[in-house]
């Protein structure tokens, strides 16, 4: 109980969680955004939207997450000077929520997909036999459903951009779970054990709420037909 | 599956409707003008790569040819990927292994295994593979153990994707058609019996397509051992690049051999279904989206209900499965039972007749709903 109360009172632990919830935050809204327009390009009548939106999916999805981080850092930034920010933390930040972004967009676009895919063939006729045009049809019947739809697989992709926002660190965020994690075992390889449970059972205490408020809004908002 | 039915009939597309003369020309336009944006924008990367602010041209070929000659591959990519295919498929059995024995300790009658084996299960799924990786690079290293890292890199994927490998199997069970577990038990076998001997085999042969998907997850996740000093082919093409000042290059190339091997695993475990349908009674599933955390849903079902439709997009999908099931953990409790008395269970017909009227119970489903779609239980 001492090590434990010797390591919260030593190391900001809560500051990391709370720097994984940002990086987590920011890159959900913008993978939502990109999956989005990914998604109406891969169901749109333009075919070179349709080959363009597919092959950023099948890109996305056989490649290393691990792999475009460090990309982020050592190609764009070191080599592309690619820059957001003078600050080196601040602009390694934004460069990994770049990443994430960009690798969590194609899983996001799957998810919408799936939604879509349960959407009755009755509603686009509908919307069709009404006038509709493609655009109007996809924005206003369509995609509306379909988000309700795959609220349990786009909680699912919350869930594990959660998990994979760790993987910060390759792309050299220093302040985050895993790279205060290995610092402090570094510190205090006697109280190894605890150090693990803490962060450990800190995911679990994130993860489980997020869960279930997938499962009851997947429940609540599902289209009942 | 029966989706192959009905594919011929449908049309290919539901958003919009077969365009005429007039709309043809017009998505002809609009389509060379997507195209011509999208080679701007190659254009405009192929610009920055070329002439970067204060740097280097990326693409002068005394950068790409160290990425890209003999030495490199001998020297530093194959022995990378050497290293890379050993931790994942130590991993891949390893899992296998470890989720077979949780995932039928969660099925088992005996409730205090039921609770360890779920703990357990929830506790790996819940954690990232880094952290596991960290910690058990850290504590191998205290304890002297030869090759941490390696070590390290395989017990954390073995942990994480044993933990998705058991709900895999939990799920595969849950799918299963209620008659096969009612088959046996009224052949005189214990429940452990119809599970050990009946159901969790038919299950296993389902996951494989699964367990395969999975085997891409494991790969991909294999490169965080760079992370630990694990010396993998993301690793190795750090050092060469450090060595010419040339990282971005390495890493495009380290990328490209990851892609091609991922995405041909890929196109493995889209053909398996096909094969592995023949032996069991439940869905041979493709994608491995067990629950990642505990309490949250799967969306197993519902990605399964949507690849019926893989030939017919936007055509909406037959519920096959029952509407607890949907959007709720892979396999409920009771789940089988509910659909039986519900009269969802297509398996049995007489199920789905309400005994006070004499008619089908769901006799408001459109036409060439459901009953068509799986023509062979009428």
């Amino acid at each position: 109980m001492d090590s434990f109360l010797m390591l919260f009172s030593e190391y900001d632990v809560l500051h990391a969680f709370l720097v994984n919830i940002e990086l987590t935050l920011w890159s959900a809204l913008f993978s939502m955004l990109l999956g989005t327009v990914l998604v109406m390009m891969r169901i749109s009548p333009i075919s070179s939207l349709r080959a363009v939106a597919g092959g950023y999916v099948e890109f996305f999805k056989n490649m290393p997450l691990t792999i475009i981080m460090v990309f982020m850092v050592l190609g764009a930034f070191a080599q592309l000077k690619l820059s957001f920010s003078d600050v080196f933390a601040t602009n390694f930040f934004w460069l990994a929520v770049c990443g994430l972004s960009l690798y969590t967009a194609a899983f996001v676009c799957e998810s919408l997909r799936s939604g879509i895919n349960t959407v009755p063939l009755g509603q686009a006729e509908a919307a069709r036999a009404l006038g509709l045009n493609f655009m109007q049809s996809a924005t206003q019947i369509i995609l509306p459903q379909a988000f309700r739809g795959s609220v349990a697989p786009l909680g699912n992709t919350l869930i594990a951009l959660l998990k994979n926002s760790t993987v910060a660190a390759a792309a050299s965020v220093s302040t985050e779970t895993s790279s205060l994690m290995s610092e402090m075992i570094e510190y205090h390889p006697d109280v190894i054990v605890s150090i693990f449970l803490i962060f450990a059972f800190g995911y679990v205490i994130l993860i489980i709420p997020i869960g279930m408020l997938t499962t009851y809004l997947s429940n609540k908002l599902a289209v009942r037909r | 599956m029966t989706s192959k039915h009905n594919a011929a009939s449908a049309s290919s597309s539901v958003l919009f409707d077969q365009p005429g003369p007039k709309g043809r020309r017009r998505i002809m336009v609009l389509n060379w003008v997507a195209a011509a944006v999208f080679a701007v924008v190659v254009v405009l990367v192929l610009l920055r790569l070329h002439n970067p602010p204060d740097g280097e041209n990326q693409l002068d070929w005394a950068l790409w040819k160290p990425a890209l000659e003999a030495e490199a591959w001998t020297d530093f990519y194959l022995p990378g990927l050497w290293m890379t295919v050993k931790a994942s498929v130590l991993a891949v059995i390893g899992s296998v292994a470890f989720g077979l024995v949780f995932g039928i300790g969660r099925l088992l009658p005996n409730v205090a295994l039921r609770v360890i084996s779920g703990a357990v299960v929830e506790f790996c799924r819940a954690v990232p593979v880094l952290l596991l990786m960290i910690f058990f690079w850290r504590w191998f290293a205290f304890a002297g153990i030869q090759e941490a890292s390696y070590w390290a890199v395989v017990l954390a994927l073995v942990l994480y994707n044993g933990s998705v490998v058991a709900e895999l199997v939990r799920s595969g069970v849950g799918n299963l058609p209620c008659g096969q577990r009612e088959a046996s038990l009224a052949l005189g076998l214990t429940q452990t019996q119809s599970l050990m001997q009946v159901e969790v085999p038919q299950a296993i042969v389902a996951m494989l397509p699964a367990a395969v998907t999975q085997l891409v997850v494991v790969l991909k996740d294999t490169a965080l051992g760079s992370i630990i000093m694990y010396t993998d082919l993301l690793q190795e093409s750090r050092r060469l690049g450090s060595m010419y000042f040339n990282i971005l290059q390495t890493l495009v190339v380290a990328g490209v051999v990851y892609f091609i091997v991922c995405w041909l695993l890929s196109r493995l475990a889209e053909w398996l279904p096909s094969r592995m349908q023949r032996m069991t009674a439940a869905p041979a599933e493709l994608e491995p989206l067990a629950p990642i955390a505990a309490g949250d849903p799967s969306n197993v079902n519902q990605i399964a209900v949507a690849k019926e439709v893989e030939e017919r997009p936007l055509r909406g999908t037959p519920r096959q499965y029952h509407v607890h099931h949907r959007g709720t953990n892979a396999s409920i409790r009771n789940w089988r039972q509910s659909r039986y008395e519900q009269g969802y269970d297509e398996t049995h017909p007489e199920s789905q007749i309400d005994p006070r009227t004499g008619k089908r119970y769901r006799d408001e489903l459109p036409e060439g709903g459901e009953s068509a779609a799986r023509p062979e239980s009428e």
